[in-house]
């Protein structure tokens, strides 16, 4: 998992609430068998609107999205970060995320911000207007800065230091190699192997 | 305080253990298969790591696999995707895998205890729910999620939260007909789809001691259904007398050894539960499902129940959507049910003992007309293993289909599906709506019900076959 310590980048509106992860990615995705190529899939059927967001010339190149509350509700697949991160994007902001996405999201190392409803409007604002206005989410001083916008955010430690060290559960395990090692050579030779190496 | 069984083998495989944080269990056994493992080496290739132990990892094929024309190219473009997937992954990171068309082919939880891999007193884990199966040897064995299969790839082991424990003690000796997948209906129908929920379910008692390795394992493979995250049953004679002698089970002094680990494996007398129930096997009879989830079953000499009849205002709500979708009305006897296919198979029952006791139940008789019988080994050796009994022709000659082994109509991913409304006792180990086909119905029986339901054409029992004539009388 890539480290995450501070980014800056052009915004992207998402004036929704209640985003679904049916809506992230739809189901017929699920059958893929790789973590990539699901960028084509985010928001699939809102896509079918030229005007969508996503769609404006204006708001192309966006890695950061800000969206209503309740951003990721529904089905937990792992799949609707992967098609947002497939996307480009690198950190979502929402007034409330629910529990599983964010989960998800920050085991594969993309940011969840959350910052109340004004200051998500005051964002839709600001980039509606000025489309190429620079946002930055900085993790190590836990703001969000945007032109005329300064903004703090919780984030609780353990999943920060996570963040910051790049450390997805497969490195922290990994750091436990003296550990592994150790059981490993004090296991029984009866145990059974599947071929020999 | 004594430890239970489940607590033994958890402690002997902590790696690392702290304060507030869950315990670093070492995984001895891997098994893989091509539904949930693709994401899963994907991930280990974007951040360039390989498996750890190739060695105690082993990969099958059996969800997609075609039951029929196995030599031809697989005509549905996503099932040949996993597979070919599934192929190329194996090669690129050295994991042994018995492809379509190998004799070790087969459902991933019938060729590990068959290749005496599953062994007492081991962790065994698998991106597949039923890997509960293999509790039934004394190991414990869980389902896992992909990105558990990346962790346990990566660093053969995962980080747990310990379980609850639960016993189900099943006292006496099984009547006469009554079978392992009739007790584990039973217990389901009695626990609840939710009553293991944390727990992992110790079976003990006599009725469980007296049961063979593949009746335990039809046994710990359902205790998923019961919502339990494993199934265990404690080591004994009858478990080593099953490893002895397989490909990788031990050999001269380090068998000694290994038995004498194995023995160890029983919960202490004075050890405590978190949860028990008990069971007088007397009292039970030949199970089947009326409903749209494993707990909706009753004995087969019952009627389908009335949905008022429920106390708890949801198991009610349940029951009537379940009939309705079943296409049945409360009071209508389960044996006057007429079905249209018949499935023997999967890693319930769909071992050489399973197939042996349909087998007998058809022997020299012909299934009814106008009904449709599968019979899908679980595996290429249960298939040889068969073929060398004469039970393929058995089969044959009663009017059924002997396919090859794999998954198939257990859930459907293959072309052997059910249609709308098609009604089908199963003796696999899920009647969701749909599972074996959009619109399908099912009952789930075990092999000597679907066998005798299968001749009758309607749910039914061996005991109800006296008036089915053999051709001999006719
Ligand atoms: S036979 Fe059925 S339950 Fe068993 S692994 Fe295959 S699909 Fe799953």
């Amino acid at each position: 998992m890539e480290a995450f310590t501070t980014h800056t980048g052009r915004a992207v509106p998402l004036r929704r609430s209640n985003v679904d992860t049916d809506q992230i990615i739809p189901a017929h995705w699920l059958k893929k068998v790789t973590r990539d190529g699901f960028e084509d899939g985010l928001f699939e059927s809102w896509r079918r609107d030229p005007e969508f967001v996503l769609n404006q010339e204006a708001h192309r190149g966006g890695t950061v999205l800000v969206a209503g509350p309740d951003f990721g509700t529904g089905s937990s697949r792992e799949h609707a970060v992967w098609a947002l991160q497939n996307y480009g994007f690198k950190a979502v902001i929402s007034p409330r995320f629910a529990d599983i996405f964010r989960g998800n999201s920050l085991k594969n190392g993309l940011l969840t911000v959350v910052l109340p409803a004004a200051t998500v409007e005051a964002l839709w604002e600001l980039v509606e207007r000025e489309p190429d206005s620079e946002v930055t989410v900085d993790l190590v001083a836990r703001r969000v800065t945007a032109p005329g916008i300064e903004a703090d955010f919780d984030l609780d430690e353990n999943a920060r230091w996570r963040l910051l060290e790049g450390l997805d559960d497969i490195s922290l395990t990994l750091r436990e190699e003296a550990a592994i090692a150790d059981f490993e050579s004090r296991r029984p030779v009866y145990k059974p192997r599947t071929q020999a190496v | 305080m004594g430890r239970t069984l489940a607590e033994k083998v958890w402690d002997d495989h902590v790696v690392r253990r702290a304060e507030g944080e869950p315990d670093l269990l070492y995984i001895d056994l891997h098994l893989l298969h091509e539904v949930t493992s693709p994401q899963a080496f994907d991930g280990l290739r974007k951040s360039g790591r390989r498996v750890r132990r190739t060695d105690l990892t082993l990969a099958t094929e059996d969800h997609n696999t075609p039951t029929l024309d196995i030599d031809k190219p697989i005509a549905d473009p996503v099932s040949r995707t996993q597979l070919e997937t599934l192929r190329k992954n194996c090669g690129e990171f050295g994991v042994r895998l018995h492809p379509l068309g190998d004799t070790e082919q087969g459902v991933v939880h019938v060729v590990g205890p068959q290749l005496g891999l599953t062994q007492p007193g081991t962790t065994v884990v698998c991106g597949d729910s039923h890997t509960s199966t293999h509790g039934a040897f004394g190991a414990l064995a869980f389902g896992i999620g992909t990105s558990q299969v990346e962790h346990v790839l990566a660093t053969q082991t995962l980080p747990m939260a310990p379980f609850r424990t639960m016993a189900v003690t099943v006292n006496g000796e099984l009547p006469e007909g009554v079978t392992a997948k009739d007790l584990i209906l039973a217990i389901i129908a009695r626990i609840g789809t939710g009553g293991g929920q944390g727990y992992v379910i110790e079976y003990r008692g006599e009725a469980i001691e007296k049961l063979s390795m593949e009746a335990r394992m039809t046994i710990c493979n359902m205790s998923i259904e019961a919502g339990a995250r494993a199934g265990m049953i404690a080591p004994d004679e009858t478990t080593f007398a099953y490893l002895q002698g397989r490909d990788h089970a031990p050999e001269g002094a380090e068998w000694d050894a290994a038995v004498a680990y194995w023995r160890t494996l029983r919960t202490e007398e004075d050890a405590v539960f978190d949860h028990e129930v008990v069971i007088e096997a007397a009292e039970l009879a030949p199970f089947v499902t009326w409903g749209t989830n494993p707990g909706q079953g009753a004995p087969l000499s019952a009627s389908v129940p009335d949905p008022g009849s429920f106390a708890d205002p949801g198991d009610r709500v349940a029951a009537e959507k379940a009939l309705e979708y079943m296409g049945l009305v409360p009071g209508q006897r389960l044996r006057e049910i007429a079905v249209d296919t018949v499935f023997v198979g999967s890693c319930t029952n769909g071992r050489i003992e399973d197939l042996r006791s349909a087998a007998e139940v058809l022997r020299g008789r012909r299934i009814a007309d106008g009904v449709r019988m599968l019979v899908v080994p679980g595996s290429v050796r249960v298939a040889l293993q068969a073929v060398d009994e004469g039970l393929d022709r058995v089969f044959a000659e009663a009017g059924a289909e002997w396919r090859h082994a794999g998954c198939s109509m257990c859930l459907g991913m293959n072309p052997d599906q059910l249609s709308p409304g098609e009604r089908c006792a199963s003796t696999s180990n899920r009647n969701f709506e749909g599972r074996q086909g959009k619109g399908g119905r099912t009952h789930l029986v075990s092999p000597q019900v679907a066998a005798a339901t299968a001749l009758t054409g309607h749910l039914a029992s061996p005991a109800d076959l006296a008036d089915v004539p053999t051709p001999a009388e006719v």
